[in-house]
């Protein structure tokens, strides 16, 4: 990565051996940083190393315990995230803070409304927001409802509502975990237009490609100290993967060969429509078989949102059949299709996946509390509950250790999937749906969670992977179908698989 | 210095603390109130605590405290299980009345039977107050706090209508109904009263009231019935995605937490009221149940404590006017309280004003 646009005078931010205790708890352990104008500068670290506590320093969600913060060569003292946005400094995190009930532009200006005389004036807040969303290519409906509109959309109004208020220094916090590989492209190609424009980036992120494909700098953290800042041209991605996780970390997902068995689910002429009322699922047809994983490839909106729910029980389709090991679960309760067969890990972990403010010992057992050895005679058996979390926590590494009676809420996103997994594999059901099972997750929370998903297809169940990592869908999948415009499209074995191909085909082009 | 750490720590964490420095800030406005009308500030407090710690004092507080409690356990239920169920003063009526239309009807049975059956049709109708809401939340999508509130009217009105009912309205000159039939009541013996000493209203009904803490209790945490409306009630999103099916939950919720409602209104009238008047306003036990369930953090033995403490305030509030202060400081107290609860979380903040230096901390603490 060149560093043309770097500005190396007085640095736009500079952190000084910052450290940061939550009780005897040492998050940050004297760590520096510093980013100058015009620089994309990645954080790197596992998930709970303490990336999020620092960033929240910065941008006046927490107080250092001790060390400085200098703002163009200024020390500073942040007592809110108003300092900070009176600093420049903007942050886009990675779990939206959005108001759902309200539309993408009133989100986006929010706190920093147009005004015409003493009211709001919405006219110009929406031409503002299409002209900036046009700018730099963030692609959105300004009067959806944020609940009404897919995670992707999310994101994009989350990163523009940063870009509103004009910061020069952009905290992005997993910017691109929802992103599509062309949107990712495009999103790199708005952060080098803003360095450009002399502001300088930090960005927080898991994925090593996307360091190398967009850093200038990266500084490494682990469990909350500072392991060091390298110039990412001169690193490797395995580099970075070790200085991260202190081990050497293997990429490649080990997959035996193995035959598909008889069909596990069978989706039929499916037809639905999304939150609008307009058909998104236009006769979709899909097979998946047990011992597969069928991943499913396409740009967010196609219909893979729809598709999940209308299996999951969530939303109801207007025509077709969807049946598990030839049971029909199409328009029937979650429940019922859980009862015969289905078990899911859900896009959104903290809507769906989880109850945050429930412990980690009742998140386990969402399904079955009802059943033995959980509950007798309509009484729970906390005994048992309790032994069962203890097992979990230890069988799938969920971390801290002896966190049963701990709130969901408290851990970090990889755990709280660890836990979902936990739940969800030890379901113990034939069929397995996977919505971006990754999001958000560290390499090694990512290498954790591809090697549960092939160990359940390597014992014969069956997968439904939907995910916007294409790298995800070619590395795991047997068979990987093409979704564009509410069908599938094309059906490619997962050996043959290349992303030029797939992005063409995603796009709704005709592969060669 | 560590030490002190942890105790500002200690109290802005603690919600039991929050709640006791509601309370006193409570008593604090209270006082002002007193110094302000140049009435003794020690002789009212003096009064209101002396007139609760006696024998007979005490015994009042309960007999006031029980209908509070259940009340209280209602709406603090609806509170774990995520409806707000403002709803109780109206199920609390339609309970009252209940029980004494039961019992006037069927005066001839023996207790055994009688007193069952007057608490059944209390239920039963508290909770048909709370589910006909639920239904219209769940099948038509009416905001449940709106319908509420009209059927604590509508409740108020039918109660007022139906003491007035040839047959059911007192014969004598007095705009109630009927005292309740005799083997309907849980007031303890003449005989034994004026034995014990204890309060003329004395009665069975904190007997219930432990019974009813307990069972909710038990219910909220040890059964599959209380997880899964706690689950609806803290993610409903996650509870439909586990399978659970949140409009049965919903309804549920309302129909157990408007029977409570309905059993604290049938506690009042056959153990202390013995009859209902007919009201020109509404009497507010289903509104004093949203205190107490916040009062006791709708924990069901917090609870418990809230509603004899809500029984106290009522009690000794009462006997105010004996040392010339009026009886209304009492609302003073309360809405203070209740305020502070509200705002609770400015308690969770006091561990930052430590940043500012030793000296503002302590006086922080102190002030607070």
């Amino acid at each position: 990565m060149s560093k043309e646009y770097v500005d190396v005078g007085t640095p736009a931010i500079e952190m000084r051996n910052i450290v940061k205790k939550f009780g005897d708890f040492v998050a940050n352990d004297g760590i520096n940083l510093t980013v100058h104008k015009g620089e994309i500068h990645a954080i790197l670290g596992e998930n709970g190393a303490g990336k999020s506590t620092l960033m929240n320093q910065l941008y006046g969600l927490l107080k250092p315990t001790s060390g400085e913060i200098l703002v163009n060569g200024k020390p500073i003292e942040m007592n809110n995230p108003r300092d900070a946005i009176d600093a420049g400094i903007g942050m886009v995190h990675q779990h939206f803070m959005l108001v759902q009930p309200f539309t993408v532009t009133e989100n986006i200006v929010l706190g920093a409304e147009p005004l015409k005389g003493v009211t709001l004036d919405m006219a110009t807040a929406r031409k503002n927001v299409i002209e900036l969303s046009e700018k730099y290519g963030l692609s959105i409906d300004p009067d959806a409802k944020i609940e009404d509109i897919s995670v992707g959309m999310q994101q994009r109004v989350e990163i523009l509502k940063a870009l509103y208020r004009g910061a020069d220094i952009l905290i992005l916090d997993e910017p691109t975990s929802s992103l599509t590989p062309q949107e990712i492209v495009e999103l790199i190609q708005i952060m080098h237009n803003l360095t450009h424009d002399g502001k300088c980036i930090i960005l927080i992120t898991h994925k090593l490609k996307e360091i190398k494909e967009a850093a200038d700098y990266c500084t490494i953290i682990r469990l909350g100290k500072y392991i060091g800042t390298v110039d990412v041209d001169t690193v490797d991605e395995n580099d970075l993967a070790s200085m991260m996780v202190g081990r050497k970390v293997t990429f490649q997902v080990d997959k035996p060969a193995q035959e598909p068995g008889k069909v596990v689910l069978d989706v039929k002429d499916l037809h639905g429509v999304d939150y609008r009322g307009v058909e998104i699922l236009k006769g979709l047809n899909l097979q998946v078989h047990a011992g597969e994983i069928v991943g499913i490839a396409g740009i967010d909106g196609n219909g893979q949102t729809e598709l999940v729910e209308i299996l999951t029980g969530l939303r109801k389709g207007t025509q077709g059949d969807a049946t598990v090991n030839g049971v029909s679960i199409y328009n029937k309760s979650p429940s019922f299709g859980f009862e015969h067969g289905v078990s899911s890990i859900p896009a959104d972990r903290q809507k769906h996946g989880l109850v945050l403010d429930f412990s980690i010992e009742d998140n386990l057992i969402l399904q079955n509390y009802g059943e033995a050895p959980f509950s007798k005679k309509r009484f729970l058996q906390r005994d048992s509950i309790f032994k069962h979390a203890s097992k979990s926590i230890e069988d799938y590494d969920i971390r801290p250790r002896q966190s049963e009676k701990r709130p969901a809420g408290t851990l970090s996103g990889g755990n709280q999937q660890k836990v979902i997994i936990a739940r969800e594999v030890q379901n113990d059901k034939d069929l397995l749906i996977a919505v971006n099972p990754t999001r958000g997750l560290d390499v090694g929370a990512i290498e954790y969670v591809h090697q549960y998903i092939v160990e359940q297809r390597n014992k014969g169940k069956a997968v439904l992977l939907v995910s916007f990592e294409l790298d995800e869908i070619m590395s795991l999948s047997d068979v990987i179908d093409v979704i564009f415009d509410g069908k599938i499209v094309s059906s490619i074995p997962g050996g043959q698989a290349n992303e030029n191909e797939l992005g063409l085909l995603m796009a709704g082009g005709k592969a060669e | 210095m560590k030490e002190k750490k942890s105790w500002i720590d200690f109290i802005s964490e603690n919600t039991f603390i929050h709640i006791l420095l509601s309370i006193i800030l409570g008593f604090l406005v209270g006082a002002i109130f007193l110094a302000v009308m140049g009435l003794s500030v020690g002789a009212a407090y003096g009064r209101l605590i002396n007139s609760v710690t006696s024998l007979k004092g005490f015994t009042y507080v309960v007999v006031y405290a029980v209908p509070y409690i259940v009340a209280g356990l209602s709406v603090a239920f609806s509170f774990k299980t995520g409806v707000f169920n403002i709803g109780a003063e109206g199920q609390f009526v339609v309970g009252a009345m209940a029980a004494v239309v039961t019992s006037l009807f069927a005066s001839s049975l023996p207790s055994i039977i009688l007193i069952p059956l007057c608490f059944l049709a209390a239920m039963c109708m508290g909770a048909l107050w709370g589910v006909v809401v639920g239904i219209l939340k769940t099948k038509r999508g009416i905001n449940e706090v709106l319908s509420m509130i009209m059927f604590n009217w509508i409740a108020f009105y039918l109660s007022n209508y139906i003491a007035g009912l040839p047959g059911i309205k007192n014969e004598g000159s007095a705009e109630a109904t009927k005292n309740i039939a005799a083997n309907a009541s849980l007031q303890f013996s003449k005989d034994f009263i004026k034995q014990a000493g204890v309060a003329p209203t004395f009665n069975w009904g904190f007997i219930i009231a432990i019974l009813v803490t307990l069972l909710v209790w038990l219910m909220i945490e040890k059964t599959t019935l209380g997880y899964e409306l706690k689950a609806v009630g803290a993610n409903k999103y996650a509870a439909e995605y586990g399978g659970i099916n949140v409009n049965r939950s919903i309804l549920t919720a309302l129909g157990i937490s408007g029977a409570m409602a309905g059993l604290a209104g049938a506690l009042l009238v056959m153990g202390m009221g013995q009859r209902i008047s007919i009201f020109s306003s509404q009497e507010g036990y289903g509104f004093a149940g949203i205190v107490v369930a916040l009062i006791g953090c709708s924990n069901p033995f917090g609870v418990f404590i809230a509603g004899l403490f809500y029984g106290a305030l009522m009690y000794g509030g009462s006997k105010l006017n004996l040392v010339g202060a009026p009886t209304q400081l009492i609302s003073v107290i309360v809405g203070t309280v209740v305020f502070f609860i509200s705002i609770s979380v400015i308690f969770r903040n006091i561990k930052y004003l430590k940043k500012r230096g030793n000296a503002s901390t302590k006086k922080g603490v102190a002030k607070a």
